[in-house]
């Protein structure tokens, strides 16, 4: 069942103010399917419209949050791309490790975790290519806005269809327990990652100085000067010859002037830039 | 390039085809572990050979030991498309020489993502 203009422009609204994701035309399709979803899993036999009424009605509280949940949720599997896990594999973590070994630490944020296939997947190569690093300091925090999607992080359990998806069948039956139907991450993997809300648009909490930024696939949902403040907020976040990767159609050019495009092996990443122009001259 | 689908069902043999058609392979078949060895002998230029576990006669993990006992046979990537989900088969699978593992269900897109793992570029 299709919703009305005025239910989509509502919801616009709503998920903007709420996770600051724009939801341009197009997406109209994505709201009624994500809303059905979200309906059948609560078990309602609802129409979205009728949800969407409720909404108006109360715009905070837990039905708002269980909505911007069903609508911030994207698609994804574990080596995403390929490319950004050969890359740490093949020059971002040996040059790293090679740094920081007299201090023996490392530091990585996953910006946008979704259910969890990405921090897990480069967790994995992490383990399966610089076992080395056992007893470095690793600090590892994974976020997302969606208490649904932490969830489901922390406790690291994936159906069949989405360990098919991508996971090389030797990685499966090395890190994963079979559990019913499903797979459950193994301990020693799961226990690696920190997971923590946050919302990029809103207060972030403390980080420790990154070396490697994960944040692919989110920002084509903020506008322009959101996008700014968030690249901003990274460049701070980050050491000065750390390593940020985006999704492959992503780029900082035009939002940020403080990072510079560099290519590592088959992708390309973000770095700091040395020193910075003030765009006032001042 | 050519690729094999072994499996005892003409059903799951025909859906295998149209993802491996539709990916640009020149694909064959067999219904057991033994005809898959038979065809082999006829298609030396086969690239890879997309097997299930449960067949009649011979079965995949009999198969893939017979393929892997024969070194020129080393270039074949050879994928596990089965209803098993046991961790021991699976490894039982690797270590015999499968390069990757697929549960069934699968969706095309699950296919093309193995194949390419395995370290075949597709179209």
């Amino acid at each position: 069942m299709s919703i009305s203009p005025a239910d989509f422009e509502f919801m616009r609204r709503f998920v903007l103010e709420r996770s600051a994701i724009v939801l341009d035309e197009s997406k109209q399709y994505l709201v009624e399917t994500r809303l059905e979803t979200l309906l059948r899993t609560e078990g309602s036999s609802e129409s979205p419209s009728t949800l969407i009424a409720k909404l108006r009605a109360a715009p905070t509280g837990a039905l708002a949050d269980k909505v911007v949940d069903a609508m911030t949720t994207n698609e994804t599997s574990f080596f995403r791309d390929l490319h950004p896990f050969d890359a740490l594999r093949r020059d971002v973590l040996p040059e790293l490790i090679q740094r920081n070994a007299a201090d023996r630490s490392l530091s990585i944020w996953c910006g946008a975790a979704s259910s969890g296939q990405e921090p897990f997947t480069i967790a994995m190569t992490i383990l399966e290519g610089f076992p080395q690093i056992a007893g470095w300091k690793l600090k590892f925090v994974a976020t997302d806005i969606s208490h649904e999607m932490l969830a489901r992080c922390r406790e690291g359990r994936y159906s069949q269809l989405e360990v098919n998806r991508g996971l090389p069948a030797p990685l499966l039956v090395k890190y994963f327990d079979r559990d019913g139907l499903h797979w459950r991450i193994k301990d020693s993997l799961r226990r690696m990652v920190e997971f923590r809300e946050l919302n990029l648009v809103g207060s972030w909490p403390m980080l420790p100085a990154l070396d490697i930024v994960f944040l692919r696939n989110v920002l084509i949902y903020f506008d322009a000067p959101t996008k700014q403040k968030i690249f901003a907020r990274i460049h701070k976040a980050m050491k000065p010859d750390g390593y940020l990767f985006l999704g492959a159609a992503e780029s900082t050019l035009g939002y940020s002037e403080a990072f510079e495009r560099a290519k590592v092996g088959a992708t390309h990443c973000f770095r700091p830039r040395a020193t910075v122009s003030s765009p006032s001259g001042s | 390039m050519k690729a094999i689908i072994i499996d005892d069902s003409r059903a799951v043999r025909s859906m295998l085809k149209r993802m491996l058609v539709g990916l640009g392979f020149e694909t064959t078949e067999a219904g057991d572990g033994q005809q898959a060895l038979d065809r082999l002998a006829e298609n030396p230029d086969l690239g890879l050979a997309l097997v299930d576990w449960n067949m009649p006669v011979m079965n995949g993990y009999e198969f893939i030991k017979a393929v892997r006992a024969d070194s020129s046979w080393n270039h074949m990537k050879i994928i596990m498309v089965t209803t098993e989900t046991e961790i021991v088969k699976m490894m039982a699978a690797l270590n015999a020489g499968a390069d990757e593992w697929v549960m069934k269900p699968f969706t095309a897109e699950v296919i093309a993502e193995k194949i390419r793992l395995s370290g075949i570029k597709t179209i």
